[in-house]
């Protein structure tokens, strides 16, 4: 199966490592995995700044980078809950352009999204002996409706002991721009999050979004906490070298 | 209206945040109401249709507004009471004061109503010399305290029993203990002292049936009930989207609402009150007065953009699951109404007051209002189109837009992007730690690096790297 990998900028441009895993984990489950260089960013931090222009301007480049691609598959929800939810409105006004951003949306997913529901696999042949926490980000989870792939991934890992969050549903406190507009209220937030994530006994803490992931991980890592914070698709790709 | 230099959401935030007492208090309370919540819609079953189902029964009644309002008028008439319509707050403070004027009343007692909060019907009515007797417990508390709402039906949430211990000790000169026995006895005492005394009782409603012209309110506390049947005249103030097309769709909201709200099944008193004393009745009110309230909410009908806005049943849920609210409490919003809802109802109540619309960045856009609300308003996309409008009528920071016009350039030519991205990791790994710190001094990244470690910076770009990873 041929995939195009949306890296997304986070990804791309800070937690390279995530990428790599996504392409080893995808390549391991037999999918044929291309990088379209022509791709920066879904245009989310301007659009939910209030700048739905500047947001077109950033995201116009995905639809000519995946033009033809049959799976479009990012390792973030709230990027792909950008374009699912906004690219139609978005580019609205050019009808060519709208047909294209439709096109997209009906073959974008979220990673774990893609390998439950499209290739149809929950175990992955991983091996991860840890206690691992969960964290379903907002967008992932609330507004992707991606809610049960992510644990079905899990609970088939070998070794794996999942423990569960005091507060497992709420907000992290980043929010894009939000943690720099009102740092104070994100900081409080962020803070309860990596509260409940040292309560529950966990070595490691797990999601599927960056955005979150780096906000909780910084803000443990200034707490002096040894919780080690990482993406889905590294914990299965690291987990695949111990499975098999 | 003018506002101090801090008075600001950042500023009432950091004094909301220094406020351990009224954080816990807070904290304790929205959880407690939000698990209670959850308890009581999963053992309704299938909330999600019955999500659905009030959904659509409120986007009815907002897109045949005009049409439920003259028939709900015109069944309040046929009882031979009176309707009035306010446009604005300032009117509809007139014509409150001349049905009190018109009864020589001096003592009004009022159960909980926001709308009377929006309008700011007490201090009106206190300029002419006229009390405001709130009789529900919480609205009584911050009457004494002299503070606003924190909380939609919760008022009082950001108050611990030792300070509503302290303000009752005030209020009436005895000494009191902080259990809630001692401290809700005192209160029925006190009040129902006064209640026989008042010669107007002032309702909210939460809902009004078109087909009967009859007033609906959801109460716990009784003091609803006092209110509509002691007193000579009942003044019922209502805003215009409170309607609801006929009885048979009361149960429907009977279960959405108080499951919403506390996660009761139903709360203690339902009261439906259709028109005044009957002939051959023994008690209830001579005179029945219906204030209905515009107020802005024509506006919003007519604007397809935040007109779903008018479907809110204001049951408080989003408030209870909203983590920014949780933290920061409801005065930290600066308005009657606060939490989610309050983010998006306040500006659009004042749209051309900047210190309103600021309210729009008060949230993460996590959806969880959404998730909770019994009527599926997506708050977090009202929220997002707010902050749009707002860049267009408002001059945001110049830092702001420069930065987000470089964003969008650099995104918008990957060829480009990849190359200054290569130039400046190469200059900044160049310069090693001095690279980190001067990375650290950026503005944004500097906000968030005061309370988080930042990301180690990684040699080569994922981009960079593809190239190795090629099949």
């Amino acid at each position: 199966m041929k995939v195009s990998l949306f890296a997304t900028c986070l990804v791309d441009q800070v937690a390279p490592q995530v990428g790599v895993a996504t392409v080893r984990l995808l390549r391991h489950l037999g999918c044929r995995v291309t990088f379209p260089p022509g791709q920066v960013c879904c245009g989310q931090p301007a659009y939910n700044t209030g700048y739905p222009n500047a947001a077109r301007a950033a995201a116009r480049p995905l639809l000519d980078a995946f033009d033809g691609a049959r799976y479009v598959v990012a390792p973030s929800g709230s990027c792909v809950a950008m374009i699912r939810h906004h690219f139609p409105d978005l580019f609205a006004e050019d009808l060519t352009l709208r047909r294209r951003a439709r096109e997209l949306v009906d073959r974008t997913y979220e990673l774990t999204e893609f390998i439950v529901t499209v290739l149809g696999v929950t175990d992955v042949g991983a091996r991860f002996p840890h206690r691992v926490a969960f964290h379903p980000s907002c967008h992932g989870s609330r507004l992707l409706g991606v809610r049960h792939e992510p644990l079905a991934l899990l609970r088939e890992v070998r070794g794996l002991e999942l423990v569960p969050l005091e507060r497992p549903g709420d907000c992290c406190g980043f929010g894009g721009t939000f943690s720099v507009k009102l740092p104070e209220i994100s900081a409080a937030m962020v803070d309860e999050k990596a509260e409940d994530v040292e309560a529950s006994g966990a070595t490691h803490l797990v999601g599927i979004d960056l955005g979150c992931l780096l906000n909780i991980a910084g803000r443990l890592e200034q707490r002096g906490s040894s919780i080690r914070v990482l993406h889905l698709a590294e914990l299965l790709a690291e987990g695949l070298e111990g499975g098999e | 209206m003018s506002r101090a230099a801090n008075d600001t959401l950042a500023g009432r935030s950091a004094r909301a945040l220094g406020n351990a007492f009224l954080r816990k208090a807070v904290r304790f309370t929205a959880e407690r109401l939000s698990q209670a919540k959850t308890d009581s819609t999963d053992a309704l079953g299938q909330w999600e249709a019955w999500r659905d189902r009030g959904r659509q029964v409120r986007q009815h009644v907002v897109q045949h507004l005009d049409y439920y309002l003259e028939e709900f008028a015109q069944n309040v008439e046929a009882h031979g009471q009176k309707v009035h319509f306010a446009s604005d707050a300032r009117e509809a403070g007139d014509i409150v004061l001349r049905i009190i004027a018109e009864k020589e009343a001096r003592l009004v007692a009022k159960s909980k109503s926001m709308v009377s909060e929006e309008v700011g019907v007490n201090a009106r009515l206190a300029e002419h010399g006229i009390e405001c007797l709130e009789t529900d417990l919480g609205e009584w508390i911050i009457q004494l305290a002299h503070e606003p709402p924190s909380h939609l039906i919760i008022p009082a949430i950001h108050k611990t029993r030792d300070q509503v211990q302290q303000l009752f000790e005030k209020e009436g000169g005895e000494r009191l203990t902080n259990d809630t026995a001692t401290l809700a006895g005192y209160a029925r005492r006190r009040l129902r002292e006064r209640f026989a005394r008042a010669e107007v009782g002032m309702t909210g409603c939460n809902f009004a049936i078109a087909e009967t012209g009859s007033v609906v309110i959801f109460t716990n506390e009784g003091n609803g009930r006092m209110v509509t049947t002691l007193p000579q005249t009942h003044i019922v103030m209502m805003g215009m989207e409170r309607i609801l097309p006929t009885l048979a769709d009361l149960p429907l909201m009977a279960d959405l609402l108080p499951r919403s709200a506390t996660g009761q099944k139903i709360t203690t008193y339902v009261n439906v009150v259709t028109g005044a004393r009957r002939q051959g009745e023994l008690d209830g009110p001579r005179e029945l007065h219906v204030v209905i309230l515009d107020n802005g909410r024509s506006r919003q009908l007519a604007d397809p953009l935040f007109r779903e806005l008018l479907h809110c049943i204001r049951c408080g849920a989003c408030l209870n699951v909203c983590p920014v609210y949780r933290h920061v409490g409801g005065h930290a919003y600066g308005s009657v109404y606060s939490g989610p809802i309050g983010a998006v109802v306040t500006p659009l109540l004042a749209p051309h007051d900047p210190a309103a619309a600021e309210l729009a960045n008060a949230s993460t856009l996590c959806g969880a209002c959404f998730d909770a609300c019994p009527v599926k308003i997506p708050l977090h996309d009202l929220l997002l189109r707010l902050r749009t409008r707002n860049v267009a009528l408002y001059h945001p920071p110049l830092g702001e837009r420069v930065g987000i016009r470089l964003f969008a350039a650099a995104a918008a030519w990957p060829r480009l992007f990849s190359l200054l991205s290569r130039l400046v990791r190469r200059v900044l790994l160049r310069l090693g730690p001095r690279g980190e710190r001067l990375l650290a001094r950026l503005p944004g990244v500097s906000t968030w690096a005061r309370h988080r470690s930042l990301p180690v910076l990684q040699a080569r770009s994922f981009r960079d790297q593809w190239k190795d990873l090629q099949d």
